[in-house]
């Protein structure tokens, strides 16, 4: 029951992530490519009925026009209409990041499709949503696997070796676990270099995360360790003479995997969350690489957050994948407390 | 008192220790104050040097953070650049503010919680209980970042409420009546952010120790016994709910403290955030390692109340405490 509901969640984890992976072919435009002409676009209505009440197979848009009288105001010019096309060329881009390309799934041609709005500089949203999310993924995942890495290094040590490093480790986990996590966040951001290039903050960013994020996993797998230490099979392979590193490897660390799991489903919605906060408040990735922080940065203005309500989609766009996550951590939660109520634990894989 | 003691003491180690942390971290810190003046034509290397020496910057950690800590006994908390001014004035007066939201948030956050989720537990799997788990878990995918958001453009759109600041222009002039208005009317954005976003993982602990509880024998046979429910469950489910509750309540006063961060800069509240941020963004280095401490000093003080409330609720601990 719950291994389905966990599969169930994994694929629309894989199905929204594999969208923004290959966001060059999802998405119709370079995420940094302007259009002064048409800044602050509202989101362009997609129509299948024209304006004679005509139904067409094909969705179609109409062109904009600015409104009489008007520099800001934009309405649709309904003598003019493009239809929407399927695998349409467009800007290149590398799939994957290697796979050169200039397919992009749907698109207009003649004018620029608008979906979710642009942006102050006429960029399109919907573009940026999916690139953004690279970023903020990429920096949530990458700093979730350093992490855990980290805690799980520090926790089988303090568990497993135990005595003056077990003590000394837990001390500093209770010191880092005690802080208030933004502060902490902002502490460690603030003695790092504050203007650098994108790809450097985005190494930044992560190792702030995880250097702020290690202390839980590593106390939750110390106690998974404890326990794992005096179980009878781990005994006996120390009794005939096995190896602390065989022991680990083969009876130890097996058994966390089960916590590290859940505690990823925990910690990379958290970790995008932060990176997003960073970059929101200009901490984090810097413009014009898009990230879902900086995407919602302009609504710091009064203005934007008035006029430009579509501004605030990109906060719309991404609560799929807090939902996924969220349902992914709590079906592997409720998977191990049934596996443990049902006594069928170990390194057994079926 | 024993264990008051102990729990004092180590709120005091935390406080050394987080601010020997910041100040490792600090010597990491690849620039300061200093470097952006130095940028500045006007300023002759001869001032720098002066300056460097003037405010430490050229001894070595361990006798900075000694004269930090000397400083501390004087009440300053180090200087800022920045504001050319001692730490602690400042932080007081954004502090308070802190202190303001956060507190009313908190009391707000715990006053909704309990009764929601006391009785979401005693209607366990019937459609209330299954609503509000349901409206706990939306609120629970709702990254704060976007629910702050949120809410601000609501406010801005509808223009029911204030999106920034403490009070109106001209609030010396107000009745006190008025002043209060204007200052609830002020708070009530943030600290509906920051109660909305603590109210559903509250809410859920709440339910699940509520309803471990009372399915006891006890408390059966209290209610067998006739004594009114409404005691029941207040009275004596709660207590015998309360010991994760309490710890939970220490656990809540730091995500409060990090969400107002958050919130404080989104909404232009004068608190902490706004001026830890602009230190940030300045290398104010001492600026920023007392915002920190800051948020340790209140957050050790919420850990050493749910201490003293565990102390209170608790008779084992007493009695641990007596035997010692």
């Amino acid at each position: 029951m719950q291994r389905r509901q966990i599969l169930g969640w994994l694929l629309v984890l894989g199905a929204l992530h594999a969208m923004v992976a290959c966001a060059g072919f999802f998405a119709p435009y370079d995420p940094v490519e302007q259009d002064r002409e048409h800044p602050y676009l509202p989101p362009m209505r997609v129509h299948v009925v024209d304006q004679r009440g005509n139904l067409h197979l094909r969705p179609f848009i109409y062109a904009t026009r600015l409104q009489e009288g008007s520099f800001d105001q934009f309405d649709e010019d309904t003598a003019k209409a493009f239809p929407l096309r399927l695998f349409v060329a467009g800007a290149r881009y590398r799939l994957l990041g290697f796979l050169p390309s200039r397919v992009h799934l749907f698109g207009v041609e003649g004018t620029r499709l608008y979906l979710l709005g642009s942006d102050g500089f006429g960029r399109d949203q919907f573009s940026r949503i999916l690139f953004g999310g690279q970023v903020s993924l990429l920096s949530g995942l990458l700093g979730a696997g350093f992490t855990l890495f980290m805690g799980a290094m520090i926790g089988t040590v303090a568990g497993f070796y135990g005595g003056w490093r077990d003590v000394l480790l837990m001390r500093l986990a209770e010191l880092f676990l005690a802080l208030p996590w933004l502060y902490l966040l902002f502490a460690l951001r603030a003695f790092l270099p504050l203007a650098v290039s994108p790809l450097k903050a985005f190494l930044l960013v992560i190792v702030v995360l995880a250097s702020v994020g290690w202390a839980r996993p590593a106390r939750l797998v110390r106690g998974v360790v404890l326990s794992a230490k005096e179980r009878d099979f781990v005994r006996a392979a120390w009794g005939f003479g096995a190896s602390n590193g065989y022991l680990l490897r083969r009876h130890i660390v097996p058994e966390t995997f089960s916590v590290l799991l859940t505690q990823a489903a925990i910690l990379v919605p958290q970790f995008v969350l932060a990176e997003m906060t960073l970059s929101f408040l200009g901490l984090g990735i810097p413009e014009p690489a898009p990230s879902w922080g900086n995407l919602l940065a302009s609504l710091q203005q009064y203005s934007v957050l008035v006029s430009y309500r579509w501004m605030y989609l990109p906060a719309v766009a991404i609560v799929p994948f807090f939902v996924g996550y969220q349902g992914l951590a709590n079906a592997l939660h409720l998977d191990a407390a049934t596996e443990k109520m049902e006594g069928r634990r170990g390194g057994d894989p079926s | 008192m024993n264990y008051l003691l102990r729990r004092l003491l180590q709120g005091v180690f935390l406080l050394i220790g987080v601010s020997f942390l910041t100040f490792l971290f600090s010597t990491l810190a690849p620039g300061n104050y200093l470097d952006e003046m130095r940028l500045n034509p006007q300023i002759s290397s001869a001032t720098l040097t002066a300056l460097r020496s003037q405010y430490q910057l050229d001894r070595p950690l361990p006798i900075r953070y000694a004269r930090w800590m000397n400083s501390i006994t004087h009440g300053e908390l180090g200087y800022s650049f920045a504001y050319n001014s001692p730490v602690a004035p400042l932080l007081w007066v954004r502090g308070r503010n802190t202190l303001l939201l956060t507190t009313t948030a908190t009391l707000l956050a715990w006053g909704l919680a309990l009764p929601l989720g006391i009785w979401s537990a005693e209607r366990r799997g019937r459609l209330p209980d299954r609503a509000l788990s349901w409206a706990t878990a939306t609120l629970l995918v709702i990254p704060d970042l976007v629910l702050a958001l949120g809410l601000l453009i609501m406010a801005a759109r509808s223009g029911w409420f204030p999106t920034g600041g403490l009070v109106s222009v001209g609030f010396e002039n107000f009745s006190p009546v008025g002043k209060l208005y204007d200052l609830a009317m002020h708070m009530a954005l943030p600290v509906a952010a920051l109660v909305l976003s603590a109210l559903p993982i509250l809410i859920r602990h709440i339910r699940a120790a509520m309803a471990e509880v009372l399915g006891a024998p006890h408390l059966r046979a209290a209610a067998a016994h006739g004594i009114p429910h409404r005691k029941l469950l207040y009275g004596y489910a709660l207590r015998a709910a309360a010991n994760p509750l309490i710890a939970l309540f220490g656990f809540s006063v730091g995500t409060l403290l990090s969400g107002s961060l958050l919130v404080e800069i989104m909404m232009s509240w004068p608190g902490i955030g706004p001026l830890l941020l602009e230190a940030i963004l300045a290398r104010d280095l001492y600026v920023v390692i007392g915002g920190v401490l800051f948020s340790t000093v209140f957050l050790v003080a919420g850990n050493l109340l749910a201490d003293l409330l565990l102390y209170w609720a608790d008779p084992r601990i007493r009695t641990m405490a007596g035997a010692r």
